[in-house]
This record gives C-alpha cells, structure tokens and sequence, in this order.
C-alpha cells in the first residue's frame, strides 16, 4: 500500500449534554493512504460528519490522535488549525455554503485571499479551477443564478483552488437528482484519478458510494468494512 | 498584511449583505443618526450663544453694578455714586472727561415677526459717552437718536427679528410712543439684539428720576483695571462692585449655555443608550442569520479574530453612516440658524446663530462610533468564538 495520508488512532469523541454523555466515536482507528477514495456509509446520527470533522480540523478530539501528513493536527490550537485548514483540506458540503452575496469567481478566490498570492495569480488560480470543474463561463454568475449541481461545482472548484492534498465531503450529492449527482460523483472521481486528491466522501447513497475506491461503515462509535 | 486582506474581503462581503438586512440596518441608521442629530443641534446651539455673548466686551472696559445685582436688569446706581465714580483713577479721558457712561437698561415688549405674543427684548438708555466708550458701534441705518426726543435706534440682531421697527414706526413702550429712526450695529455682540435710547428720554419714561441701572467704563489700558476697580469698590460711599466687561458676559453666556451643553449631552446620551440597544439587536440578527456564512469562511481558514473585526467593521460603518447623516442634518437645517434664547441672568432676549462647528461635528461622529463600538462588540465576539462545527449545523 502506498504512503499513509490520514492516521487516525484511538480516537474518541463524546458529547456531554445535561449530565449524560453521548459517546459518538469510540476508540476508533482508520488510515486513509494518500490518493484514496474513500466513501464513509452509515446510519443517520451515527457520527459520520463527526468523524469528517475531525479529519478536517474543524473539531478537536476527545481523546486519540489525528495525524494528517505526519502532522498532529489534534494538536494545534485553533489558529494553527486556520492556518493548516486553509493549505491543506479543501470541504464540500451537502448545501454547498457558497457566500450568496459573491459571485462564483469571489467565492472560489476566497481561500486564496489567505495566501501570499498577488491579484492576477489569484485570479489564474481561480480560471483554472474554474475550468477543472467545467464552469468557466459562469464565473460572473451569482449563487442565486446556478442551479444545484452547477453550486456545488462551484464550491468544488473553491475546495480545489489552493491545491489541498485532501477533500473532504459531506453527502455532496445529498441534495442533488440522480443525473447531476452522478456528474457530481464523475467530477469527484477525475479529481481523484486525474488530479492525485485524496477523496473522504460521507454520503448514504450506496450509488454514490459505488464511485469510491473503497467503503467503511460507521456504527455505534466503530468502523467496519 | 494576509490578516487585513482577510478582514477586508470579510467586510466587503458583509457590507455587500447589508442591502439584505435593509430594515433592521436602516433602523440602527436612523438611530444613531438621530442622536446625533440631537446632541449636535444642541451643542451648536450653546457654542452659538456662548460665541455671540463672548464676543461681546473689551478687555479695557469694566461693568459697574449694584452690588448684589447678578445682570444689569436688578442693578441701580444714583446720581451721587455716579459722581464719585467720575472721579476714579484709572478712566480715560475723551476732551477732558472721564470715559464713563451712566446708561438705563431696563425691558420692552415689542412682538417678534410671525409670533403672536410679544416677547422682552432690553431697552438701554445711552448717552453720547456710551458711544464713545463702545467705538464699535456703527449706525448703519437711517440716524442716530436725537438727545431729549422719543426716538430709538434698533440693534441689527432685533431689527431683523421685530415687527413694527420699520424707520419712521412708532412703537409704544410704556404707554409712550417712539419713533424707530435708526437701526446700529456693534460688531455681532449682544448689544445688536437691543433698543437704544437717549438716557435722560429713558429716565423720565421709566420712572427712573435720576439714577441709572449701571456703568460701563473704558480705561487708560488694561493695566488700570485693578487701580480703578479698587478705589470704586472701597470707597465708603458707592455699594457696587466692578467687573472687566469680557468677564461679565462670559459669566452670563457660560451659566446658560452651560446648561444647554449638560442637556445636549444628556439627551444624547439617553438617545445614544437607545441606538446601543437597536446596533446590538441588529448585528445579533445580523451574524445569527450568517452563521452558517461564518462557519464556512472559519472551515475554509478565515480566522476568528479577522471575522470579528469584520464584523465591527460592518457595525462601525453603519454607525458611521448613521453619525454623518445626523450631523449633515443638523448642519443643513441648524447651521447658521438664528434663534433668541432667554440670555442668563436677564428676562431679555439675545438672539444668536447655532454655530455646528468642525470640532461639534466630530464630537457627534465620535459618540456614533461608540455606538456602533458597542453595539457591534459582543454580537461579533459571539460569532467568532462561534464552534465552527456548531455554526455549520445551524443551517
Ligand atoms: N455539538 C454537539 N453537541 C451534542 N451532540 C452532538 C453535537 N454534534 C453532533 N452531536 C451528536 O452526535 C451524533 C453524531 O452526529 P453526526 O456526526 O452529525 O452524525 P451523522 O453525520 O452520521 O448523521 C448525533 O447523535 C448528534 O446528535
Ligand atoms: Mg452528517
């Protein structure tokens, strides 16, 4: 097997709320290699996008370890995780999260407004992002003037833009119909084979699932296969 | 550098959105604005007055009163005082006689254009001395009064303000009649919203047999103050007291326009608290219904701290926009305005020009920031330690 990406050891999360404690990942390991397609399934409420969460330093553990390119993410603080969110994890989310009041081109530039990059680089960073996607003549297009599956392409080409080694997605076809999920699902598959990516995927669409390389099932706090 | 580009774009977007949130950011708009508005009108209003009644008075004159008397109105002075006074050191002499002249001020009622009651107005009985020793007053109208005769001249300030002071009028005061012949101005001091009279006419028509209310003195310098006023206020025979006419007015104009001041203030600030309260609503309805904005901008890498001060950007430039529309309201409609105002210590009327100076206008721009300062606070403090995980689900 090639290189390890994503090392996941022991880790736990649990929630306390009003003196109970909701234990939602239990003592779970997971490795993901780099260029990996992985399609993570499970039962509403069984701690998928928890588990995404934490592989994308938006949350910290409980307990265990996280380690992304032998880097412990468990163990920044929340400004170092800003800073290793913005060069190296790129997020799709089920409703897209694009800023309404930008057009396509400012919401994929914006991750870039975090680097050193001068305006017409950002620019020719965007234009290719853009055109990976297929959207290049959208770019003036507002939010509210797309359709689902042309907003979530756009939110594609926004994870995309800073080159991140790793994308993490949540149910990025939930919203979708069958036809432009499966454009969706074709799009996330070029990135993988095409672009190198690294692809975490929650969804519960076992259609969607098929596109991945492999499958894990999340239940009770446990992976399975 | 890469922190400020962040807040930059952050606060572009935010003030993009702002045209989403019209209504509750019009409200704070508006808010601000009309406190501002408040506060600058009253302030423009007491430095106006203060600026009209300051500027009235030289340093080489003294008021002599009645001791006792706080205004000219309540002061009286008889004709054996006034003797006495004649012969102070320290007055200068015009042809041999003392600078000194020995005036009757008392009030009038005449009606104010476009009012319906009449209102007070000072009437002073003057002499040819009173002129001398006040060489800024100019007749710049038709004549001065003739000595002996029931003729008036009108102070500029209320020949404008007056009905009925049109030159060949006759006004009754007192049951007597005057004829208007003149109207004189003394430089934009408090002199120009008076009558003049000659003071001999004044003393019969008000009853005054042969006192007068009260003294004004030019002396040989500044310098002579303490020589003059000593010897006046420690002869046994005289009961007055002595006071440098700029300290005089200062004196009247600080008491009321002090008052104004200690007013706008609070007016503005009750207002102010009311405007807190409206930013405060407004920007925690603005972040709630961006949390999901905020929590994809922090999952992207914006940092917290640099969504904070967008956010109090956003709050500030609305505060700021509600600040210059109430200042630029209160200069439109205020600045320059003119208004009488009962003066301190007398029932007269002075009128004077609100004057919404640079420095008010700062001061009205600088309470709507801390409007918005603190109403933007803790919505936006709120937002960024938001759990970005937690601001994702709010969807
Ligand atoms: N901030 C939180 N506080 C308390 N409980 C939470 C919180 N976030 C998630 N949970 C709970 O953790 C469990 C897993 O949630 P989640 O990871 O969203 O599940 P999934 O994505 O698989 O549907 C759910 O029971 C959810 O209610
Ligand atoms: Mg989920």
């Amino acid at each position: 097997m090639s290189e390890i990406l994503v090392d996941v050891k022991n880790l736990s999360k649990e929630y306390k709320r009003g003196g109970e404690t909701l234990i939602v990942l239990d003592d779970l390991n997971l490795e993901i290699p780099k260029q990996d397609f992985l399609a993570l399934m499970g039962p509403s409420g069984s701690g998928k996008s928890t588990l995404l969460n934490l592989i994308g330093g938006l949350d910290t553990p409980s307990s265990g370890s996280v380690s992304i390119n032998g880097e412990r993410i468990d163990q920044m603080n929340s400004k170092q995780l800003s800073n290793w969110r913005a060069g190296n994890v790129g997020f799709i989310f089920q409703f897209y999260n694009l800023l309404p009041v930008l057009t396509a081109q400012k919401n994929i530039e914006l991750p870039l407004l975090l680097t050193n990059l001068s305006s017409s680089e950002r620019k020719k960073h965007v234009e290719t992002a853009l055109s990976i996607v297929g959207l290049s003549d959208r770019s003036g297009h507002k939010p509210s003037e797309l359709s689902g599956g042309q907003q979530q392409r756009v939110a594609i080409a926004r994870a995309l833009v800073s080159d991140p080694d790793i994308l993490v997605c949540d149910e990025p076809t939930g919203d979708l119909d069958r036809n432009t999920a499966t454009d969706i699902l074709n799009l996330l598959k070029s990135l993988n084979e095409d672009h190198g990516k690294t692809i975490l995927m929650v969804t519960h669409d076992p259609a969607a699932a098929d596109s991945a390389k492999r499958s894990l099932h999340l239940d009770k706090g446990k992976l399975t296969t | 550098m890469k922190w400020f580009r962040q807040v930059l774009a952050v606060t572009n977007m935010n003030l993009l959105s702002i045209t989403q949130r019209f209504g509750s950011s019009l409200v704070v708009i508006i808010g601000i604005a009309g406190s501002v508005a408040v506060m600058v009108s009253l302030l423009a209003m007491a430095s106006g007055l203060q600026s009209t009644v300051e500027g009235t008075g030289e340093a080489d004159r003294a008021m002599i009163l009645r001791s006792g008397s706080s205004s000219e109105l309540s002061s009286v002075i008889s004709i054996e005082e006034a003797n006495v006074m004649a012969n102070a050191p320290g007055l200068r002499q015009l042809n041999n006689e003392p600078m000194i002249a020995f005036e009757v001020y008392t009030v009038v009622d005449l009606k104010k254009k476009g009012a319906d009651d009449t209102s007070n107005l000072p009437l002073r009985g003057v002499d040819a001395m009173s002129f001398a020793v006040r060489p800024e007053t100019k007749i710049i109208k038709g004549r001065n009064f003739e000595p002996g005769r029931a003729e008036i001249i009108v102070g500029r300030g209320a020949y404008d303000q007056y009905e009925g002071v049109e030159l060949g009028n006759k006004v009754t005061f007192r049951n007597a009649a005057w004829t208007v012949v003149g109207v004189f101005s003394t430089d934009g001091d408090v002199h120009e919203s008076e009558v003049w009279a000659d003071v001999k006419v004044a003393q019969s028509a008000f009853q005054r047999g042969a006192s007068t209310s009260n003294a004004i003195a030019r002396l040989e310098s500044v310098s002579s103050f303490d020589e003059f006023a000593i010897f006046i206020e420690n002869d046994p025979r005289l009961e007055v007291k002595v006071e440098n006419e700029l300290d005089f007015y200062k004196n009247q104009a600080s008491g009321v326009s002090g008052i104004i001041n200690s007013f706008g203030y609070l007016v503005a600030i009750i207002m102010a608290i009311g405007s807190i309260f409206a930013a405060l609503n407004s920007m925690y309805s603005a972040v709630s219904t961006r949390l999901v904005e905020i929590g994809t901008l922090r999952a992207v890498g914006f940092r917290g701290s640099s969504i904070l001060a967008a956010l109090m950007m956003e709050s500030m430039v609305l505060a700021l926009s509600g600040g210059l529309l109430g200042a630029g309201l209160a200069y439109v409609v205020f600045n320059g305005y003119t208004v009488s105002t009962l003066a301190g210590g007398t029932f007269s009327q002075t009128s004077f020009d609100f004057a919404v100076t640079g420095e008010i206008i700062m001061q009205g721009l600088i309470l709507a920031l801390i409007v918005g300062f603190i109403g933007g606070f803790l919505p936006a403090l709120n937002a960024a330690r938001q759990n970005i995980t937690d601001a994702l689900r709010s969807l």
